[in-house]
């Protein structure tokens, strides 16, 4: 009547599947792609149609130390994954916090970019097309690295009370899959708003 | 289903053990109960979605009717439309998905449970909010309004100038929050399918049923976020004064058509390939023969997939593009009726030869290959784009749809209602209302949509709340609205039997229709671990090879 | 089943009745006739198509049914290499015939230059009504196009320009050419040569809003020198006389001018038709009624009588005031 009538799994068997947690951020990746292509190419559309100044050259200078702290952060975190791998917990927790760091900085810099453009430049979402998909691209990258330094931090305060151990290195190892895609994007959103749109 | 047995049924219970129910089933993380609540959900706004087609049909009934005002007219189809896709099609095919799926595969849960339960309720808030919209859509003072921009509201009908209050910000943001519950179950089903199947089960020797949900997923996860992405700029239009589909600030009405149909394309499929899964494992086990041609329906599956991200345009083929793109998008879209004419022709194939039973899943399933055809060829015409210049936004297309997604989709849905609902429920359907069910809304459906095509044909636009004597196109409306009737007739036949049988219905036994797939070897309705013991299986029929020894797949 | 017998039947009754219905099975332009000739191929591969694949199905269908009695099972087919290939490569020769039919048809009716002799009109679409320039010509008008029948020894075919003052709208009249959409800020165009004089009937296609039912379309064939009177008609402006110049007051001291143009007064609004020549449209509000004087009447009333959630608003005038607005309006010829 219940399942005892089929054969059951046989010890020899070999049967390895992937892991779950890699999948499914695989599919987030997946879709956060298709999210910011379709905003990349609203960008490159709108790119000299806004019928008003200002205009991206007259504004916009390049984020290069940024640029550098945020891209420089995927390396950091692949030591901190590593040292977990390797039951090194003390290395991780700072590699760990550099990361923090490096994605704090690239974040402040965001930021005092945006003060500057609103206050000085007086552009705004709402300025002209420029303003609009240049803050919502940017913006959009921005709120994805501010979710991944969330989640950093609270790891951080984890290792801090010393609740993370070396089994947790599989979590990490995702999470770090989440971070390189953000960094990734940044070389996308670099390309196309300091580079082609330019 | 379980929980309307305890509160209808037995009366004498104390209500404390109501509220305990009510709170398992709100708390819940199990596969099937979720797979239940979607399937409840989706036939609530189902019978709320036909009324408002009720509405409008009765409004088209004679030409200058005075049923309802303009207004409320384009009300009825925007939430009409918007209600049946993302209210009815998407919870019911994910409902199905997650039910079945993982007792398929021979898993005890989805990969993720929680964000399982997460993405059910977020995606039930999303209509909550939509339907919100009759209440506070133009403020409490305006006594509320419903969206009236249409289900892929065109910029710039959209921009605040010229839809004001809040109904369609109702309508985004309920979209944009029953979204990101689709993108979550798409990765649950992802990450179920690759990461869960039980021991001997390689990707070649799963179900169709479990293949199709696959390739589905996928779609959603590159479709839904597309959507997602525009429904957030046309928020922040709305609300931050931005310009991506403002015209007046040189924006582009035609952007938001190509993000909309970059979505709405490969959604249809979305909803119809579930559609094709049911028919996958219902003909065989009806036919008694395995499914014809196994690895081409797998790959003509992945290669709808591939091609409905290349249709998008055919949408468009009236906004003016120039005559390379017209080419293109016309071929592309009838290349996507090669893969399916291969499925068509394997389905056909499989039932050669057999013994057919014609039990009441395979009748929803024989007319689901009529009709699904028939739509087919319709839609080949639509992607003739000279032709299409004529018939887009007439009826034809309305006609076109309705045919794929009631003629087969619904079909195909309400065929593998029976066919699981002993399993779901432990109990039998009755029989002859099921055939009642059936009949009435054949003809209902044939009534009302075979005669659609011809007003549109003879020039009669969708969208219009009443139209002109004299064109041709009062008689046809007349057959039309009448044929809604048998199908109401026929949905109220199907509700009363479902909620009849899963309390009186004769007990169904594990595997009442001798099937072959997994989800038959455990009790009906499966216990909450699914099965005692991991199965192992060696081949796609492991129950199949158990009742034959003499003649294993 | 029915669909296909059906689609055939009502196509030939409507080509039948006497007083012929205005649709693409009737077409009397050459865009039309383009369509009209390749649906006619399309519906007939797609015919066949069916009646094929309805004779398999219905042939399964009936003799592999199960015969009471019989529990054995049929014998177990997998599939088959050859027949999947011949379902495989049918379909895409299909498909092949019926691309290079479609791209040519396509490309006939989209690259036609314009020739010398074409008049030229801008169609501006507008919530709810049409507004017709002719750059060339220094004429405008609303809701009723003009133009000229197209003899083909001599084609004077008309190009239209499409353009869009608020949302998407969409031109179509069947007999004369497929639709295309008028969309805010992406000018389009479309071209039409009609072979024969009438009265060809159409309407906006596309969802523009609340009254997107009644955003009807009428274009008026007339012959070459019918049309050249009609064009030297619309270029006077307004007559002007005496009998109604209370009507007149009343219309330049109310919000009318805002919204309409009436050449010769002050009226220069841009936001409603061009009324000017008011009395030679034989509809109003874009044919929602035809053009009377008890409708005229009851329009300036209360537009929403005839067209709930029009944009012109009622201006709450007496009785007195809109009996002589009517009869200034009904000078306008
Ligand atoms: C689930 C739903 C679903 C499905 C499966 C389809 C399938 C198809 N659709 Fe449809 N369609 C819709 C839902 C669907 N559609 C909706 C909702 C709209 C309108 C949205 C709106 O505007 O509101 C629409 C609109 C629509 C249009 C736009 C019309 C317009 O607005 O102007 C077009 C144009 O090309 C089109 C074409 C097709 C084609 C070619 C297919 C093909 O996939 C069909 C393939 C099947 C066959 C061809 C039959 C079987 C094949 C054989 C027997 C083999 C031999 C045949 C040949 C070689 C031709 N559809
Ligand atoms: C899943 C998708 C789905 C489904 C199932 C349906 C089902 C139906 N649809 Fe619709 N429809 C759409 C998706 C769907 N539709 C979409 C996307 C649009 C485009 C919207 C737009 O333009 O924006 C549309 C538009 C649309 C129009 C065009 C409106 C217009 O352009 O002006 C019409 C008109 O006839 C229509 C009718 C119907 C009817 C009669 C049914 C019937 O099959 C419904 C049957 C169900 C019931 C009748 C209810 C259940 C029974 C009861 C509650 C019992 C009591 C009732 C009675 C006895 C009558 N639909
Ligand atoms: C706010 C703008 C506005 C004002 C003020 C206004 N109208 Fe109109 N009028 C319109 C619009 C818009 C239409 C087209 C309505 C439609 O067809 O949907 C119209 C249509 C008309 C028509 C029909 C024209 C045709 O060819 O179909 C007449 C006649 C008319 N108006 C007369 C008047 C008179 C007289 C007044 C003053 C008492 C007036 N209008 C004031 C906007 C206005
Ligand atoms: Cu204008 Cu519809
Ligand atoms: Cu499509």
């Amino acid at each position: 009547m219940s399942s005892t009538s089929l054969p059951s799994p046989s010890a020899e068997m070999q049967w390895v599947l992937p892991s779950r947690g890699r999948v499914g951020m695989f599919c987030l990746i997946a879709a956060e792609t298709a999210i910011f292509t379709i905003f990349v190419i609203a960008y490159i559309f709108y790119l000299g149609k806004s019928v008003s100044g200002p205009t991206p050259k007259d504004v916009l200078e390049l984020p290069i130390f940024a640029s550098i702290c945020l891209l420089s952060s995927s390396l950091t975190i692949h030591m901190a994954v590593k040292s977990l791998r390797n039951a090194k917990v003390g290395a991780f927790g700072l590699w760990w916090l550099l990361t923090l760091v490096l994605g704090g900085i690239f974040l402040g810099e965001t930021g005092r970019e945006w003060y500057h453009l609103i206050y000085d430049k007086g552009l705004t979402i709402s300025t002209n097309l420029f303003g609009t998909t240049y803050y919502s691209l940017v913006g959009l990258h921005a709120f994805h690295v501010t979710v991944g330094l969330l989640m950093i931090s609270v790891a951080m305060l984890l290792t801090v009370f010393g609740k993370v151990k070396p089994e947790h290195h599989e979590r990490a190892d995702v999470f770090s899959l989440y971070w390189h895609f953000v960094d990734s994007i940044w070389i996308v959103v670099f390309t196309v708003v300091y580079i082609i749109g330019r | 289903m379980a929980s309307e047995s305890i509160a209808i049924g037995r009366l004498d219970a104390p209500a404390r053990q109501i509220g305990e129910i009510l709170h398992d089933w709100v708390t819940t993380v199990d596969h099937k109960k979720l797979g239940l609540l979607y399937i409840m959900y989706a036939i609530l706004f189902l019978v709320i979605g036909g009324i408002e087609a009720t509405i409008m049909r009765i409004q088209l009934i004679v030409p200058h009717n005075n049923f309802v005002s303009p207004q409320v007219f384009n009300e009825m189809f925007t939430m009409h439309g918007t209600t049946m896709i993302f209210f009815v099609a998407m919870p019911i095919v994910f409902g199905f998905g997650n039910y079945f799926v993982p007792l398929m595969i021979g898993a005890r849960d989805m990969a993720f449970p929680r964000l399982n339960a997460f993405s059910f309720w977020i995606s039930a808030f999303g209509g909550l909010l939509l339907y919100f919209s009759f209440v506070g859509g133009n403020g409490l003072y305006g006594a509320g309004n419903a969206p009236d921009v249409g289900w892929f509201a065109y910029a710039p009908l959209t921009a605040k100038a010229f839809s004001l209050g809040h109904s369609t910000d109702f309508w985004t943001l309920g979209l944009l929050v029953s979204g990101i519950g689709s993108i979550g179950t798409a990765t649950n089903l992802i990450a179920t399918v690759l990461c869960l199947r039980c021991p001997g089960m390689t990707l070649g020797k799963m179900p169709l049923f479990a293949w199709m949900n696959l390739v589905m997923a996928g779609l959603v996860l590159l479709a839904v976020s597309p959507l997602t992405a525009a429904q957030v700029m046309l928020s922040l239009d709305r609300y931050l004064g931005a310009h991506f589909f403002d015209t007046q600030a040189g924006g582009s009405a035609v952007l938001w058509m190509h993000f909309f149909w970059i979505f709405g394309h490969p959604e249809v499929y979305v909803l119809v390939i579930p559609a094709f899964a049911f028919v996958s494992e219902i003909i065989p086990v009806f036919s008694r023969k395995p499914i014809f041609g196994y690895p081409i329906m797998v790959g003509a599956t992945v290669s709808i997939g591939f091609l409905s991200f290349l249709v998008w345009a055919h949408h468009m083929f009236t906004v003016g593009m120039n005559s390379y793109a017209n080419s293109f998008f016309a071929i592309s879209t009838m290349l996507v009726g090669v893969p399916t004419g291969i499925k068509i022709f394997n389905w056909i194939a499989t039932m050669w030869g057999g013994k057919i039973r014609f039990g009441t899943p395979m009748l929803f399933c024989i007319a689901f290959l009529l009709q699904f055809l028939i739509a087919g060829l319709t839609g080949i015409m639509l992607s003739v784009a000279p032709f299409d210049w004529q018939l887009g936004n007439s009826y034809f297309v309305v006609a076109h749809f309705h045919y794929v997604i009631v003629g087969g989709i619904l079909f195909g849905l309400f065929g593998a209602f029976y066919y699981w609902f002993p399993k779901m429920s432990g109990r039998m359907y009755n029989d002859a209302l099921s055939k009642w069910h059936f009949w009435l809304f054949l003809i209902g459906f044939h009534l009302t949509f075979d005669f659609m095509h011809i007003p549109g044909l003879l020039g009669m636009p969708r969208r219009i709340y009443t139209y002109e004597p004299g064109r041709g196109w009062d008689v046809w409306n007349l057959i039309v609205t009448i044929g809604v009737f048998f199908q109401g007739a026929g949905i109220l036949i199907f509700v009363g039997n479902l909620l009849w049988s899963s309390l009186k219905g004769k007990f169904a036994g594990n595997d009442p229709w001798d099937a072959w797939t997994l989800e038959w070897s455990t009790a009906s309705p499966p216990p909450e671990y699914n099965f005692a013991t991991l199965p192992t299986v060696n081949s796609r029929r492991p129950l199949w090879d158990i009742k034959h020894p003499e003649d294993p797949d | 089943m029915l669909a296909s017998l059906l689609l055939s039947a009502s196509v030939g009754v409507g080509a039948q009745t006497n007083t012929p219905l205005p649709h693409m099975f009737d077409p009397r332009s050459t865009p039309a006739d383009g369509i009209y000739r390749i649906s006619r191929f399309v519906l007939s591969i797609t015919g066949i198509i069916f009646v094929v694949v309805v004779f398999l199905l219905a042939y399964a269908t009936v003799k592999f049914r199960q015969r009471a009695g019989d529990e054995d099972e049929p014998p177990q087919v997998y599939g088959s290499n050859q027949v999947e290939l011949a379902w495989t490569v049918l379909p895409v020769l299909v498909v092949l015939i019926l691309f290079l039919a479609t791209a040519r048809v396509i490309h006939s009716i989209q690259r036609t230059a314009k020739p010398a002799g074409a008049i030229e009109v801008v169609a501006i679409g507008h919530q709810f009504w049409w507004e017709f320039r002719y750059p060339a010509l220094g004429v405008v008008t609303a809701n009723e196009l003009h133009v000229p029948v197209s003899d083909p020894s001599h084609p004077t075919p008309t190009f239209i320009t499409l353009l869009s003052a608020d949302t998407d709208h969409s031109f179509w009249v069947p007999q004369l050419a497929g639709k295309t959409d008028l969309i805010p800020n992406h000018p389009n165009s479309t071209w039409i040569d009609p072979h024969e004089v009438g009265l060809y009937l159409g309407q906006c296609a596309q969802y523009c809003g609340t009254q997107h039912a009644k955003m009807l379309l009428r274009v008026d064939v007339e012959p070459r020198e019918a049309f050249d009177r009609w064009v030297q008609d619309e270029k006077k402006p307004a007559q002007v006389t005496d009998a109604v110049s209370a009507g007149r007051r009343v219309f330049e001291t109310t919000a009318c001018v805002n919204c309409h143009t009436i050449t010769g007064t002050v009226a220069d609004g841009r936001f409603g038709p061009d009324l000017t020549h008011l009395m030679s449209r034989a509809t109003i509000a874009s044919g929602a009624a035809t053009n009377t004087h008890a409708n005229l009447r009851s329009w300036i009333k209360n537009p929403d009588d005839l067209k709930p959630g029009s944009l012109m608003p009622a201006m709450q005038l007496s009785d007195k005031d809109i009996d002589a607005l009517t009869a200034y309006l009904e000078t306008l010829r």
